[in-house]
């Protein structure tokens, strides 16, 4: 053991994840399972088939009240908070005073309820939460909640599953979100995730947690999912993860996360960097975020060196490893614009050895959201 | 009579007279989880005993395979590169990596008996 291990956390369900033969590992401050003993392969095969429950608690939930906490809000993200209607999610990106990504989160709008309700990264809540505290001063009053456990229900059977739990839960689409019970505990359910499937992400209180994951872990369809699955779910879907792909160093432009900031946003120009990023935005940033293809059964790995055909480096990957789904090597990492189309030959450098891969477009496996 | 030792980097090597056969561990294959890609050497490269050999993928990481003993690749398991998961499966039969013409036989002697790794493995 070495001594970092000491001050890790455990989140409600520790005891659980040991019962269920969970490999614990350190993870953002957390011991949370790597993988359970199906294995990273057949959980992430079991997740695109039937659905699989996360225990993601390590995340930073926090409510931010005030007289206009979304109006605050948009003081820190491009996103467009205010439009957010009751009832719905939104996907947004913290940003620090030079337009760089802080942090991607969730923001969410409850019915007949005046505060946002935030889900942040579990590595960087600590950082965010003093962040936003510390901007919205005398503006909005930011409450975390490390009280409160939060799961993932994921995969074509989640909707059929969680019904059975929360009849509520069947007139949600993807992004919208309600208070209602699961097993009897109140829940706030958001139809969302981050495995590209269909699912659900239900905040309780941690003293309902392990109620709530043996009630969904009691459906057949259901199998416990570690990190190791949710990372090649999450890549496959084409979706970031923070410290990897996305920086304080990057902008939601070079990130080719522009869809995130509010059109009213685009005219308003009131968020960090405003100017900045809206010039990046009409003049094209250096460099953009790419999907990647190896064109053989080799992965490339976080860190490899991306190279022109001339062997010139051209840029880096930033998340890469095995899709079980697509049943091949996926990698997404950042190039030189002028190499960002889909289909541009490149290679990877891969233990010194180029390897040849493609620009490809994300997600590589289709998204499977329940949107109506 | 083929003998099967080890090594404390998780590689098992048969001999049977000149020629070694190596592959990685149970235990290896438990730490690994899902192995999904292989890089087995070209035949014909020589390689000396604890020598970089082969890179060995899982879902979640790449490691190095070292040569348990020095010799020439002589066959390299051709299935292996279709169903990496045969590693998985079967590591100490069907999941072999490559063979070696051995130079010097009397290098076996470092490496460990089947009951001193298991000790070994224990001990981890």
């Amino acid at each position: 053991m070495d001594h970092s291990s000491e001050n890790l956390r455990r989140t409600p369900l520790y005891a659980l994840h040991l019962e269920l033969g969970g490999k614990m590992v350190p993870f953002a401050g957390y011991e949370l399972p790597v993988q359970y003993p199906a294995g990273i392969l057949k959980e992430h095969l079991h997740t695109r088939a039937q659905a699989g429950l996360f225990d993601v608690s390590h995340m930073g939930q926090a409510m931010l009240s005030g007289s206009d906490p979304a109006a605050a809000l948009e003081r820190l993200t491009p996103a467009d908070v205010k439009g957010l209607k009751e009832g719905q999610q939104r996907y947004a990106l913290l940003l620090n005073q030079q337009g760089g990504i802080k942090d991607d989160f969730m923001v969410s709008r409850l019915s007949g309820e005046a505060t946002v309700h935030l889900v942040v990264n579990g590595a960087t809540k600590e950082g965010d939460f003093a962040y936003i505290e510390e901007r919205l001063t005398g503006v909005a009053n930011l409450t975390p909640h490390p009280d409160r456990a939060l799961l993932a229900l994921q995969g074509p059977a989640a909707g059929a599953v969680l019904a059975r739990h929360a009849p509520d839960s069947e007139r949600l689409v993807f992004m919208d979100t309600a208070r209602m019970k699961v097993a009897g505990a109140p829940a706030i359910v958001s139809r969302s995730g981050y495995t590209g499937e269909d699912g659900f992400e239900i905040s309780i209180e941690a003293a309902d947690a392990e109620h709530v994951a043996r009630a969904l872990l009691g459906e057949p369809e259901v199998l416990p999912i570690g990190l190791g699955a949710r990372d090649s779910l999450r890549l496959e879907a084409g979706l970031c993860l923070y410290g990897h792909d996305l920086n304080e160093d990057i902008d939601p432009v070079t990130a080719a996360l522009t869809w995130s900031i509010g059109k009213r946003r685009r005219e308003t120009r009131d968020f960090p960097a405003a100017a900045r990023i809206l010039d990046l935005l009409a003049n094209g940033p250096r460099e953009k975020r790419v999907g990647i293809r190896p064109e053989g059964r080799a992965p490339a790995r976080e860190g490899a060196d991306i190279a022109d055909k001339s062997g010139r480096i051209i840029g880096r990957v930033t998340s890469g490893g095995f899709g079980p789904s697509a049943n091949a090597p996926v990698a997404m990492g950042y190039v030189e614009t002028a190499f960002a189309r889909e289909g541009t030959e490149i290679d990877l450098m891969v233990r010194g050895k180029a390897l040849p891969a493609r620009v490809a477009s994300m997600p590589f496996v289709p998204h499977r959201y329940k949107r109506s | 009579m083929s003998d099967t030792r080890y090594t404390d980097q998780h590689e098992w090597v048969r001999i049977d007279g000149d020629t070694a056969t190596v592959g990685i561990t149970k235990f290896a294959t438990g730490q690994l989880g899902d192995v999904v890609y292989v890089e087995l050497p070209e035949i014909g490269r020589k390689v000396g005993q604890g020598g970089e050999i082969a890179v060995v993928e899982s879902v979640k990481a790449a490691s190095e395979v070292y040569a348990p003993i020095g010799g020439e690749v002589s066959e390299t398991n051709p299935a292996l590169h279709d169903d990496p998961s045969k590693i998985n499966a079967d590591p100490e039969g069907e999941g072999w990596f490559f063979k070696l013409r051995l130079t010097n036989k009397a290098e076996a002697d470092k490496l460990m008996t089947e009951a001193q790794y298991a000790e070994f493995t224990k001990s981890l």
